[in-house]
């Protein structure tokens, strides 16, 4: 029997009059990888907002470790255990690729602000544990020698990567990760959908994963939500996902079924 | 009840000033989101074109509708053709900087435009033509309806109506709403939006011109630091309205001449200045979009 | 803990030698530099590193000189070497009053943001300088008399000037505000700020409290404000709410510019160079009659964002003059 560690119970986002998320309802057990899917504009991302306390759900309910979250603020939602990357990569541009791990790592630091005004011993220690930690982790996606680089000289593949080591530096229960591989050719996707299962099993992540690009999505997750104007059409396993009518007038139209 | 009514004719009168100036700073910031601090010394500066037009047509003394005509003529060429001067020189080559450093220029500007003016002008206040002689046209109820103060509503009245006209009903009208929806959008739909921008600073810069031939009609001392506060108070009358909002604008100087005239006449006219702060600071913590303006959602 | 110290030490020793050395005219324009470098750094942990934008340091300014020149009516200082401890805790009380202003303009008003927050932050300053104007119990718009300054004190031979404190009040407290602020960004508070500055919502999702960041920036950039209001306070004995004009606060937004936001030592040369700069154009008033130092100010300010918007350092820093001394590189501190 498996824990839920995450469950939306029927949320719903308005702006103006559109319902952009119309009461979503879904769970996620602890250790699981779900796909969250559809087509653009379908309230992917949106709903991604308001799990991680972006924007606050019109109606509805979140639940983190059987506690409600909506009303929370993201960064008190990120200290309970829940992280997020972005589809439009939200580095820290003017800072080093390791600088951005440290902001992530934020949360291992207990000293004051006298600690570091006046180099007490408990800053260099929780400064030194902190800095090989997050390298550690940058050494995972290969970026331990770019450590000193700018994020913004990163490549666009690489700054995607590093985006995920941030928010793994969170030391979260549970990543969403917004479509982590747009923008990647062919061969790059696989790779990070490698590394991604890999994580998923060296952190004991639960790992939710929006994808544009629904073959990729079936390779890898457990189960899928398909989402169309704001609402679930469909959930399951990939091969039930694979065969749904709904999902397929979703993604190809009605007349595509022909 | 009289009293009453008597501020608030004042304030009506103020408001509508300061309705005129706040424009200024909506339209431009509505089609850069820019505040645009030069434009309290543009302000000043058609004060200044306005005295010596007036100097050079021998107007100086004698007060009229045609001496009304030509200090607004000079008051607006003077303020349009620095205003478009100002947005060429000092703005378009930063039209893709940050925004800190836009403001900080117009930041600079202003203080260029102050100092200069105090070389150029001196630092004592000057005389002002006189525009029209004050009188009382009717009194009601102890209420007393004066020349000056219907003359500046009537002046507000029709510049109003000719930009109402000018926005919503003639082709360049239209342009400059479409670029403040959407520069990009409307370039690519044939818009010269660098002309529009270009236009929309003398236009609203020539408004700034006829507050500040009405303000020296009222008050005729003119100095090069004059724009500071009126310009201030106008720029929270367009926060108050909605930044961006050419509507909320006059509603935001109706109201915060209003208020000011109640402040100082029912508390203390020591705290007048700092009730525009206040108000400010009222609006952006309850409602940072201004009474009719929207709030954005931040896409993420 | 040496180098402060070393630094401190070197500054006092070329504090002696100024005092011999120049005129009461170069004395205070020297103590005007060192306030608003104090005022600059300061105002650059809100604008530089947190990617605020403050428009009302006069304001906390104004706060800090106020009560800290308030507070030597009521306790003036003792005589002799002593008294540089009284002006000590006087800055530190300013200091305290201005960062309680900070905290109570900062909570409301850092929800905002770019220009909306200038123009609070412009607001509030003016508003603390409006009820300034209206207490009477500060001598309001007449000024306040009667602040306890340094005072000459005779030992032997030697006489320890009213500069000579001044100079060593305010040379302390440069280094302590170029100390904390400087190693405050080398620690999580100091990337929590950057953070924010970079990408708000992105640091949220980091777990950062960005609205503390925010304030604790604005708190502590008051703090040193405050100080920076004391030292101006005891050093001109008289104080005059039209000292805290906007125009004070844009200088400040100036030298952060001008040195490069992000960049502490940019502020302090930023800072030296727009203190002194309206005294060495002096002669050119002279020659030419007329007063074009300001136009020729403002004009530069319009340059430097056109042609060099980054300011003189960007968001670097120079290499520490101990480490090079010491030949151990740039990166000593």
């Amino acid at each position: 029997m498996s824990e839920k560690l995450l469950e939306a119970r029927s949320i719903t986002i308005q702006f103006g009059g559109l319902k952009a998320v119309d009461s979503l309802s879904f769970h996620i057990n602890k250790g699981e990888l779900i796909g969250l899917i559809g087509p653009n504009g379908s309230g992917k991302t949106t709903c991604f907002n308001m799990l991680t306390g972006v924007y606050q759900p019109t109606s509805g309910e979140v639940f983190f470790n059987g506690r409600v979250i909506n009303g929370l603020r993201p960064y008190q939602i990120s200290h309970l255990g829940m992280t997020r990357t972005f589809q439009n990569i939200r580095l820290f541009k003017e800072l080093t690729v390791l600088e951005n791990v440290l902001v992530g790592g934020c949360q291992q630091i207990s000293y004051g602000l006298a600690a570091p005004v006046l180099h007490l011993k408990k800053f260099f220690e929780q400064e030194k544990k902190l800095t090989q930690r997050s390298l550690e982790l940058l050494a995972i996606f290969d970026l331990e020698k770019k450590a000193n680089d700018l994020a913004s000289s990163l490549p666009y593949g690489e700054q995607r990567k590093l985006e995920i080591i941030r928010a793994l530096a969170t030391s979260p229960q549970l990543i969403c990760l917004d479509e982590p591989a747009a923008g990647m050719n062919h061969h790059e996707t696989h790779q990070l959908m490698e590394t991604i299962a890999k994580i998923r099993k060296d952190f004991n992540l639960t790992v939710l994963l929006i994808e544009h690009d629904m073959k990729l999505v079936m390779g890898i997750c457990e189960r899928i939500i398909v989402l169309d104007h704001g609402v679930k059409i469909e959930e399951g396993n990939p091969v039930l996902i694979q065969n749904s009518q709904k999902v397929i007038e979703a993604y190809l139209g009605p007349e595509g079924i022909q | 009840m009289q009293d009453f009514l008597q501020h608030f004719i004042n304030g009506v009168s103020l408001g509508s000033i300061y309705a005129l100036i706040a424009l200024g700073y909506t339209m431009v910031y509505g089609i850069l989101q820019l505040i645009n601090f030069a434009h309290s010394d543009v302000y000043m500066i058609g004060a200044f074109s306005a005295y010596y037009g007036a100097m050079l047509l021998g107007f100086q003394n004698r007060p009229g509708i045609a001496a009304l005509v030509i200090l607004l003529f000079f008051a607006m060429a003077g303020c349009a053709l620095l205003g478009f001067t100002i947005e060429r020189l000092a703005y378009r080559p930063l039209r893709k900087a940050p925004k800190l450093n836009i403001l900080i220029t117009a930041i600079g500007v202003s203080l260029l435009l102050q100092y200069s003016g105090q070389v150029i002008f001196g630092a004592d206040p000057k005389v002002f033509p006189s525009v029209l002689q004050d009188s009382v046209i009717t009194e009601f109820l102890g209420v007393q309806l004066k020349v000056l103060d219907v003359a500046v509503l009537l002046v507000t009245f029709v510049m109003m109506l000719a930009l109402h006209y000018l926005i919503y009903h003639t082709k360049v009208g239209r342009a400059m709403r479409a670029v403040s929806t959407n520069m990009n959008v409307a370039s690519m739909l044939g818009v010269n939006s660098d002309r529009i921008i270009s236009f929309t600073f003398a236009l609203g810069s020539a408004l700034a011109g006829v507050g500040s031939v009405l303000v020296g009609m009222k008050y005729p001392k003119i100095e090069p630091l004059m724009g500071m506060m009126i310009g201030l108070k106008a720029f929270v009358a367009a926060v108050l309205g909605g930044i961006g909002n050419i509507p909320g604008a006059v509603l935001g100087g109706l109201l915060m001449g209003l208020s000011e005239e109640m402040v100082v006449g029912y508390l203390s006219s020591t705290y007048r200045d700092a009730l525009a702060f206040g108000i400010l600071i009222l609006i952006l913590i309850f409602r940072p979009a201004g009474l009719l303006g929207r709030g954005g959602v931040e896409k993420v | 803990m040496k180098i402060p110290l070393l630094t401190l030490l070197g500054a006092l020793v070329i504090g002696v030698g100024i005092n011999f050395g120049t005129d009461a005219f170069i004395q205070l324009t020297l103590i005007y530099i060192l306030i608003n470098m104090i005022l600059a750094m300061s105002l650059n942990l809100v604008n530089g590193f947190t990617g605020q934008f403050s428009l009302g340091h006069a304001g906390f300014m104004a706060v800090g000189a106020y009560s800290s020149g308030f507070l030597s009516t009521l306790i003036p200082p003792a005589e002799g070497p002593l008294q540089i401890l009284y002006f000590l805790i006087y800055a530190g009380c300013g200091g305290l009053a201005a960062a309680i202003a900070g905290f109570l303009v900062g909570l409301p008003s850092l929800r905002l943001r770019g220009d909306y927050l200038a123009i609070v932050t412009l607001g509030f300053g003016e508003i603390i300088r409006v009820i300034l104007l209206n207490t009477p119990s500060v001598g309001g718009a007449r000024g306040m008399y009667g602040i306890k300054g340094p005072a000459d004190w005779t030992l032997g031979e030697f006489t320890f000037s009213k500069f000579l404190f001044g100079y060593a009040h305010a040379i302390f407290w440069v280094i302590v505000c170029f100390i904390v602020i400087w190693r405050l960004m080398r620690s999580a508070h100091g990337r929590a700020f950057l953070s924010v500055r970079e990408d708000e919502i992105a640091a949220e999702a980091m777990g950062i409290n960005t609205t503390s960041a925010k304030v604790r920036a604005f708190v502590l950039s008051s703090f040193f404000a405050g100080i920076a209001g004391s030292i101006f306070a005891h050093y001109s004995n008289y104080l005059n709410p039209a000292s805290f004009s906007f125009n004070r606060s844009v200088d400040a937004v100036i030298m952060v510019v001008l040195g490069g936001m992000g960049s502490l030592s940019g502020s302090l040369m930023a800072a030296a160079i727009i203190t002194a700069l309206p005294e060495l154009l002096r002669p050119l008033q002279q020659m030419t009659g007329v007063d074009l130092r300001m136009v020729i100010y403002s004009l530069c300010l319009i340059l430097l964002m056109i042609l060099r918007p980054k300011g003189l350092m960007g968001n670097k820093e120079l290499p520490s003059p101990w480490g090079w001394l010491k030949k151990k590189g740039a990166q000593h501190e």
